[in-house]
C-alpha cells in the first residue's frame, strides 16, 4: 500500500469577508521534496501555510499532511513550523526557548534532551545555549527560530521566509541548515522573496498570485512552458530615453533599470534584431543573452517583481 | 510648533485608551469621591446598631424608642426571622455574637436594673473597632436621646440624688417636683418633643468585642485592601504576555503545537493565580513581620481566602487581556476598572464609610469580597468555615471569568 504524501491539497478555498484569499489552490509535495512557493505580497501565501498549520479553517477543500488532516493530532506531529516572526521568547535563554517548545509538543525527557541538544547543534548555537535570547544577533535569532519549529523532529517543514533580514553571511548558515534538512529526506515548503533562494534550494517551484497557483513545475519546466526556447536580449543604448523605449515598445520587450529587455525565438535573431536598432538610429553601448530564469517567469505570469 | 500640537493631538484623537484615561478616569473617579464624601443625603450611610433591652423598664424603654427613632441608625432588638419564624430579642450575649460575626459593628446593651439604678449603672456598647466611626457615633447619639426621650427618668435621677445626699425634700416641694414630672411626661409626648432639656446625661461603658486582642488594629484590613488592588494590576499585567505573544507569533507556533487554547489560558490562569498568591503571601509576611500582624495563627484561613482571591484575580486578568488587542489598551482598561473597582470595593477607604448603595454596588467587585473574607480571619478570628460565602463567590466569579475569557479568546484561535 503506498504511504500519503507528505502534504494534498485539494481545492482549497479561503475567503476573508468579500476577499477570496485562496481560490481553488490544488497542490502537492513528494517525499523528500523542497517546494518554493513564490508569490507577490498579498497573493496569498501566508493564508495558504497558515491553513497548512491548521491556523486558519478553510471554507472549501481539504488539506491533508501523511494523509492526517491539518490541526489533527497527527499532522502536528508530522508538521513543523517556522514562522516569519521571530516567535520566541525573548527573555529566556536559547536552551529554555527550545526546552519549552519542545514541551509544547509534549516530548518525554529523555527526547526532549536530545531534540534540544539537535537543535542547539543543527542551529550552530551550541555555544550560546544559556544566553537570552534578546541578546542573540539577528542571524542567531532566525537560526534558533528554525530550530523552534523544528524541535519535535517532524517529517514536513513550512518555511516562511527564513531569511529576512538577515546578513549575507547569516544567509548562507541558514541555506547549509536547510541543504541538510534536504539530505536527510525531510519535505519542505520553501516561501521566498529572493529568487536565488528558490533556484538554489527548491526542487519545484509554485507560483500563486490572486490565490491561485498558475504555474508550478521544475525551474527548466516553468521557463520553457512560459518561453519556450525563447532567449532575452538585455541592450543598453547611447541614445534619448524616449526613442529607446519606443523601439523596445514595438518589440513587446520592457524596461527595466535603464536596460531594455527583448525576446527573441533563437539566439540568432541577436543579429536582426540590433541591425533594427542601428536602423533606428539608437547607437549600442553594450549587449548580452540571457536565457530567461526563474524572475523572468515570475515577472511574465504575474507583471510584477517578486520583491514588489 | 503648530505643527507638533498638531500631530500630538491627531495622535491622541486615535489613541482610545489614552482618551479614556485623560478625560473618562478622572470624571469617574471625582463622582465616586464625591457619593462617598460629598453628603449626598438621600444616601447617607446609616448605621446598624444591635440593642439589648435586659432591663425592660420604662428608661429603657424609652432609650430603645429613642434610638429608633433616630434616622442615622438602623436599630435591630432581635435576630431577622429564620424561615419566617420570629426570634427572641437579642440578649447581652446573642448582641455580642452578632458583633463578633460582623452583623452590625456596634451593640447597646441596656443591663437589668439600669431603670431603676439611673445613674448607677452603664450602658454596655460592645463594639467592633474596625469601624471607628460607627460606635463614636452610637455614643454620642445614646446622650443625646438620654436627654431627649428620657428627661423624667433624668429627673427622677436628680431627685433620688436630693432624697439621698441632701436630706430630701419637703412635701410641698415634692408635690411640686412630681407635678412637674408629670407635665414633662405629657410635653414629651406631645409636639414639642425636641424641646431642650438640661438633664444629666447616662454613663457608657464600652468594651470592644472584635479586635480586642490585635495588637495592630487596621493592619489586616489594609493588608488585604491594598493587596488585592496590586494584584488586579499584578493579574491584568501579567495576562498581558497573552498579548505580547500573539503580537510576536508565539502565541500561533504554541497553538500549531499540542496546545490548545484551553490548555494555554488554563495554564495562564494557574501561573496568575499562583503569582498573585505569592503577592499576598509577601505583603502579610511583611505586615507580620514589621506592624505585628498576628499572621500564623490564622495561616489556614489565610491560604483559603489568599487561593480563591488569586483564583478569581489571575481570572480577571485573563479576561481583561482576551478582551483587548494591544498592551496599550490592557494597559489603559486595566487601569480604568481596577481603579474603579478599587475604589467602590473598599480598597482605598472602608465601605462602611460609604452610602448604603455604594455599599450595595461594592458587592459587584472581587475586592469587596475578599477583604471581607480577610476581614473574618484575621479580625473576627472566625473559623474557615464561616469563610464558605466568600470562596463560594470568589471560585464563581473566578470561573465564570475565565469562562468568558476562553469564548472572547476564539479570536486568537482560528482565522
Amino acid at each position: 500500500m503506498l504511504s500519503p504524501p507528505p502534504l494534498r491539497i485539494e481545492v482549497l478555498v479561503k475567503h476573508f469577508s468579500l476577499v477570496k484569499a485562496i481560490d481553488g489552490v490544488t497542490l502537492d509535495l513528494a517525499p523528500g521534496e523542497c517546494l518554493g512557493l513564490l508569490g507577490p505580497n498579498g497573493a496569498g501565501k501566508s493564508t495558504l501555510i497558515r491553513s497548512i498549520v491548521g491556523r486558519v479553517l478553510p471554507d472549501a477543500g481539504s488539506i491533508a499532511i501523511f494523509g492526517s488532516p491539518a490541526d489533527s493530532q497527527g499532522a502536528r506531529n508530522a508538521l513543523g513550523w517556522v514562522p516569519q516572526e521571530l516567535a520566541l521568547y525573548p527573555r529566556l535563554t536559547c536552551r529554555e526557548n527550545l526546552e519549552s517548545f519542545g514541551r509544547y509538543h509534549d516530548l518525554p525527557a529523555g527526547a526532549l534532551r536530545e531534540a534540544v541538544a539537535w537543535g542547539l547543534d543543527w542551529a550552530s548555537l551550541a555555544d550560546r545555549a544559556g544566553d537570552l535570547v534578546r541578546n542573540l544577533s539577528g542571524g542567531m535569532k532566525r537560526r534558533l527560530n528554525m530550530a523552534a519549529g523544528m524541535i519535535h523532529r517532524p517529517k514536513l517543514v513550512l518555511m516562511d521566509e527564513p531569511t529576512v533580514g538577515v546578513d549575507p553571511q547569516s544567509r548562507n548558515r541558514i541555506f547549509e541548515m536547510i541543504e541538510k534538512l534536504r539530505g536527510e529526506g525531510m519535505a519542505i515548503i520553501y516561501t521566498t522573496h529572493y529568487m536565488e533562494e528558490a533556484e538554489r534550494l527548491c526542487d519545484r517551484i509554485a507560483i500563486i498570485d490572486h490565490g491561485h497557483i498558475i504555474a508550478q513545475g521544475t525551474r527548466e519546466e516553468l521557463v520553457q512552458r512560459t518561453f519556450g526556447s525563447r532567449s532575452e536580449v538585455l541592450a543598453r543604448f547611447a541614445a534619448a530615453r524616449e526613442s529607446v523605449e519606443a523601439w523596445v515598445t514595438a518589440r513587446n520587450g520592457r524596461m527595466t533599470d535603464g536596460v531594455a529587455q527583448v525576446s527573441i525565438d533563437h539566439p540568432t535573431e541577436i543579429a536582426v534584431l540590433l541591425d533594427g536598432a542601428a536602423d533606428a538610429g539608437l547607437e549600442l553601448v553594450d549587449v548580452s543573452l540571457r536565457r530567461p530564469n526563474l524572475e523572468s517567469v515570475f515577472l511574465q505570469l504575474t507583471g510584477r517583481e517578486l520583491r514588489d | 510648533m503648530l505643527a507638533i500640537v498638531r500631530t500630538a493631538l491627531v495622535s491622541l484623537r486615535r489613541d482610545r485608551g489614552a482618551l479614556s484615561l485623560s478625560f473618562i478616569l478622572p470624571v469617574v473617579f471625582f463622582s465616586i469621591f464625591a457619593v462617598i464624601f460629598g453628603g449626598r443625603r438621600d444616601t447617607t450611610p446609616r448605621i446598624n446598631v444591635i440593642v439589648a433591652d435586659e432591663d425592660h423598664s420604662r428608661a429603657s424603654a424609652d432609650l430603645v424608642k429613642g434610638l429608633a427613632g433616630e434616622g442615622s441608625l438602623v436599630v435591630r432588638v432581635r435576630p431577622t426571622p429564620k424561615q419566617g419564624v420570629q426570634q427572641p430579642e437579642y440578649t447581652a450575649a446573642s448582641a455580642e455574637a452578632a458583633v463578633k460575626a460582623g452583623t452590625a459593628p456596634v451593640a447597646v446593651v441596656v443591663p437589668k436594673g439600669f431603670g431603676a439604678n439611673l445613674g448607677a449603672m452603664s450602658v454596655v456598647l460592645l463594639k467592633d473597632s474596625s469601624d471607628m466611626v460607627a460606635s463614636q457615633m452610637i455614643g454620642g447619639l445614646l446622650q443625646k436621646v438620654a436627654m431627649t426621650s428620657m428627661p423624667e427618668a433624668m429627673a427622677e435621677m436628680g431627685a433620688r440624688y436630693m432624697d439621698r445626699f441632701a436630706g430630701g425634700f419637703t412635701p410641698a416641694q415634692r408635690s411640686r417636683i412630681d407635678e412637674g414630672l408629670y407635665l414633662l411626661g405629657q410635653q414629651r409626648n406631645g409636639p414639642a418633643r425636641q424641646a431642650q432639656t438640661d438633664f444629666g446625661i447616662i454613663s457608657i461603658q464600652s468594651r470592644d468585642v472584635v479586635g480586642e486582642n490585635k495588637n495592630a488594629p487596621m493592619i489586616s484590613f489594609y493588608a488585604a485592601a491594598i493587596g488585592v488592588m496590586f494584584l488586579l494590576f499584578t493579574a491584568s499585567g501579567a495576562a498581558g504576555a497573552l498579548l505580547d505573544e500573539a503580537e510576536s507569533g508565539t502565541l500561533d507556533r504554541v497553538l500549531s503545537s499540542h496546545v490548545t487554547m484551553t490548555r494555554l489560558l488554563a495554564g495562564k490562569l494557574a501561573f496568575n493565580t499562583l503569582l498573585a498568591f505569592s503577592q499576598l503571601v509577601l505583603m502579610f509576611l511583611w505586615a507580620w513581620a514589621v506592624f505585628q500582624l498576628d499572621f500564623f495563627s490564622h495561616i489556614r484561613g489565610f491560604v483559603v481566602m489568599g487561593l480563591c482571591t488569586a483564583f478569581a484575580v489571575g481570572a480577571f486578568g485573563m479576561l481583561l487581556a482576551s478582551t483587548c488587542h494591544t498592551r496599550a489598551q490592557l494597559g489603559a482598561l486595566s487601569t480604568l476598572v481596577i481603579l474603579i473597582m478599587s475604589s467602590v470595593g473598599g480598597s482605598m477607604f472602608p465601605r462602611f464609610l460609604m452610602p448604603e448603595a455604594m455599599q450595595k454596588a461594592g458587592l459587584l467587585t472581587i475586592n469587596a469580597w475578599a477583604i471581607d473574607g480577610f476581614t473574618k480571619v484575621f479580625w473576627r478570628d472566625e473559623p474557615v468555615t464561616h469563610l464558605w460565602p466568600q470562596v463560594a463567590v470568589l471560585l464563581a466569579v473566578g470561573s465564570v471569568l475565565f469562562a468568558i475569557a476562553r469564548k472572547v479568546a476564539r479570536k486568537w484561535e482560528y482565522s
